[in-house]
């Protein structure tokens, strides 16, 4: 087990983004917005996966800009059937490829199968599909597309949207601040049946994600990766920002990057000094109605999952900045 | 080259409407979306590759002489200027 | 020259068992099954007989019968031969996904043990589930003995994967009245399955080498085409399944028609029943034959396509058709077989009068004296002119 992921990554003395595989598997002309953090994670998943690997995808942001007819985006074997049965459908292909391989019907070997789906189709309406499927242990991976709310019909809370968040359906008001309850801990979830792998990923950190996708799939059993897809139309934050904001989002420790293995923590990427989790709020407009109050809160609620977190990995807490932040100051 | 919706009949489409050319997306020209357009100066680039991993369209390419630019796929998003190690990319609004 | 008869080995077995047998027979290779009252004993024994190596399948313990008809889409994508039973609440759970399986073409075999929808929760024999299905664009046949559970499930298969068909089947037996009855039949060994049933050739797979996308979404431009295909392909699918029933016949003995005739020669009035109930409505008929009455049974066994030809023909002569539904549609034509049938007769010029009756509901128990009790009623009815749009027969309180 030790050959793949992070510690295989280990092995490399160079990472050089030009090095990276140039084929790609999710291809140009698909109807995602400028500055789609969701399409970017795509892309290099799929690249990931390898040719040799089918995919079962969720109705939801990806599959509508990706599958209208005439024209689709993918170069894998891919279907889409409805919002809720995914890993539903994922599990029955690996299923068929195991009994085709059986029978001697299939020439060669299995192809890796891949199912994905938005944080709407995993944590909310697909949660049973996906624990039946990791209860049953089959080979598979799923991946998560994490952009916190139902996006594709047209920005609504989920259970992945952050506290706080404005969406249409948890809007702030005069007796609301946004989305009541903290996000549903996914991966939490995942390890809670036992799976040899699980891990959260993000676009920011494409090296992590490459290898954490590879194990993934190379990894004998289910496997379960969360991805941070920043969304700018959702989210309201400029086009541009769409990687900058990934990458807050884990020097914040809101979204922190580690794997679990066989139920063994490890923080993947460590950051030595954490930053105040409003210089990821200030840039998003569906937290501007955030007073102190809810970002005071929200601080110290993260800290506190970052510090159970490590504890868990065996990581040092590391060093903090104050709470206040100077105003006006420029973030980087 | 895929048919026009419009012009395809019932006998025409494949069984159960699967689609049977993977990859054909890239007809379709997302190009004409963008407002802006990134520009590199070629001085300061150092080949690194990282503007073209950051973009989510595939929306860049690698020249034949090793430095990158956009391709008809950028919607102008502005995440590989930002991206930029050197900062040696400039969106740049499109003419018209 | 006549072929000879396939081996045949006699059986007194549950219907439930020989269906799971036929399955076998039939070489499935995936299974993805929820358990449901009276759905239970052929994925009880499915699993029995995968256990034991006697099937080589994937069995799938699904979570839901959601999931069950997913994996099987899933299954089938990946081109293995599927199969999926299911009753009453877990067939209306399946609902969302059960378009999507014809839609998108994929030849699923699936078994209904017909039971009763709640509310109130009945975990007894009406039709209930399956018509509030009809719109599904499977293919649907109902059977109503366990000979027919048998040979119909073996068949599914081959009518389902017929290369110009490429559409899931339904095949309908009565809960507990069928399901868990025990019944002498034929069986059919593996050697004469094994060439009537050649092993399945999906037109398409997901195979990365090459690649396919399926269930891309459709803009108003082109889903009418799609759909038309599908229509298209259900309907042309008629011509298909009764030349497969036919090559069964030519093998087995037994024949099979989309509209069954009993007893129709000179027949005035025409009952009409589907499923199981079609048998004690035999007995009927015998007595008022006996009694002097010109009367006869039609049983309609293909429900989708619809046999619309065949219907017309069979009716030629009647001067009433009395359908008995065994579900009721609230609110609406009543029973959905009476307003099909009728729908189906009304271009004709020369029609019989059609009443329909609605029975058996939740499991009641059908005695042949209803059918008299409802040849009464009806001629009743025709005398003083319908009183209602269809009759809720045996109520207490009416």
């Amino acid at each position: 087990m030790e050959k793949f992921g992070y510690a295989q990554s280990t092995k490399f003395d160079t990472f050089a983004s030009r090095l990276l595989p140039r084929e790609e598997y999710f291809v140009g002309g698909h109807r995602s917005c400028q500055g789609c953090g969701e399409a970017l994670a795509v892309r290099w998943v799929c690249k990931a996966i390898g040719k040799d690997a089918v995919i079962a995808h969720a109705t939801g942001c990806m599959e509508i800009v990706s599958s209208g007819m005439p024209q689709t985006a993918w170069m894998h074997p891919w279907i889409h059937v409805a919002f809720e049965n995914t890993a539903a459908v994922a599990a029955g292909l690996e299923a068929g490829y195991k009994i085709l391989a059986r029978k001697g019907k299939l020439e060669g070997k299995p192809p890796k199968v891949v199912a994905m789906g938005g944080d709407g189709g995993t944590s909310d309406i697909g949660l049973q599909a996906l624990s039946g499927a990791l209860e049953r242990g089959h080979n598979f991976t799923y991946v998560c597309w994490d952009n916190e709310a139902y996006m594709n019909t047209g920005i609504q809370r989920s259970s992945s949207t952050p506290y706080g968040a404005m969406t249409t359906t948890s809007p702030p008001g005069k007796l609301s601040i946004g989305q009541s309850t903290w996000k549903k801990n996914m991966v939490a979830i995942a390890v809670a049946h036992g799976i040899p792998y699980v891990a959260t990923a993000s676009p920011a950190y494409l090296f992590d994600l490459y290898f954490k996708i590879r194990k993934a799939v190379e990894t004998p059993g289910p496997a379960y990766v969360h991805v941070l897809c920043v969304c700018p139309t959702g989210w309201r934050s400029p086009t541009e920002l769409s990687v900058r904001l990934a990458r807050l989002a884990t020097e914040t420790a809101v979204f922190p990057l580690y794997e679990v293995v066989n139920g063994h923590y490890r923080l993947t990427v460590e950051v030595p000094k954490l930053r105040p989790v409003r210089d990821y709020l200030r840039l998003q407009g569906r937290f501007r109605h955030l007073r102190d109050k809810e970002i005071d809160f929200i601080q110290r609620q993260t800290l506190a999952n970052y510090e159970l977190l490590l504890k868990k990995c065996q990581a040092p807490f590391p060093e903090f900045v104050p709470l206040a932040h100077e105003e006006g100051k420029e973030v980087e | 080259m895929t048919k026009p919706l419009e012009q395809t009949t019932w006998q025409e489409i494949e069984i159960g409407g699967i689609l049977t050319e993977p990859g054909s997306a890239r007809e379709y020209d997302v190009g004409t979306w963008r407002s802006q357009h990134p520009v590199w100066t070629k001085s300061r680039c150092i080949k690194c590759g990282v503007c073209w991993t950051t973009c989510p369209e595939g929306g860049i390419s690698e020249q034949p002489d090793g430095y990158f630019d956009m391709n008809n796929y950028c919607k102008g998003c502005g995440i590989c200027a930002k991206e930029c190690v050197t900062g040696c990319i400039t969106m740049v609004p499109e003419e018209e | 020259m006549a072929k000879p008869r396939a081996q045949a080995k006699r059986v007194g077995m549950e219907v439930s068992i020989a269906v799971s047998h036929a399955v076998r027979l039939a070489r499935a290779e995936g299974i993805a099954a929820y358990p449901i009252t009276p759905q239970t004993h052929i994925v009880e024994y499915l699993s029995s007989l995968v256990a034991n190596g006697e099937l080589e399948a994937e069995f799938m313990n699904v979570e839901s019968e959601h999931s069950a008809i997913s994996a099987c889409i899933g299954m089938s994508a990946a081109g293995a031969r599927t199969y999926t039973a299911t009753s009453s609440q877990g067939l209306a759970l399946m609902h969302e996904i059960l378009f999507i399986a014809s839609a998108m073409r994929f030849p699923i075999v699936m078994t209904v043990a017909n039971r009763a929808l709640s509310a109130p929760l009945s975990i007894w024999n009406d039709h209930s589930d399956i018509m509030a299905a009809r719109d599904i664009g499977w293919i649907q046949v109902f059977v109503e003995n366990g000979q027919e559970a048998f040979d119909h499930s073996i068949m599914a298969f081959r009518i389902a994967e017929h290369p110009q068909v490429l559409l899931p089947i339904v095949v309908n037996l009565d809960g507990f009245i069928l399901s868990h009855v025990v019944e002498a039949l034929e069986f059919v060994d593996q050697e004469t399955v094994d060439k009537f049933l050649p092993p399945y050739k999906p037109r398409h797979r997901l195979d990365p080498r090459r690649p396919v996308t399926m269930g891309a979404f459709a803009m108003p431009e082109i889903y009418t085409e799609v759909k038309m295909a599908h229509q298209v392909a259900l309907s042309e699918a008629y011509e298909r399944i009764l030349a497969i029933w036919q090559e069964w016949g030519e093998l087995t003995g037994r024949y099979y028609r989309p509209v069954e005739h009993y007893r129709t020669e000179g027949a005035k009035v025409l009952f009409l029943t589907m499923g199981s109930l079609s048998e004690v409505a035999e007995v009927a008929v015998d007595d008022l034959r006996e009694a002097g009455e010109e009367v006869g049974l039609l049983k309609l066994r293909l429900w989708r396509p619809f046999p619309f030809a065949a219907l017309r023909e069979a009716v030629d002569g009647a001067e009433l058709v009395i359908v008995c539904d065994r579900a009721l549609s609230p609110g609406g034509p009543g029973g959905p077989v009476h307003s099909e049938v009728r729908s189906a007769l009304y271009p004709l010029a020369q029609r019989p009068q059609t009443l329909g009756y609605i029975i058996g509901l939740g499991g009641r128990d059908v005695s042949p004296a209803t059918f008299k009790e409802i040849l009464v009623s009806a001629r009743q009815e025709l005398q003083k002119g319908p009183s209602q749009e269809f009759y809720l027969f045996g109520v207490r309180g009416a």
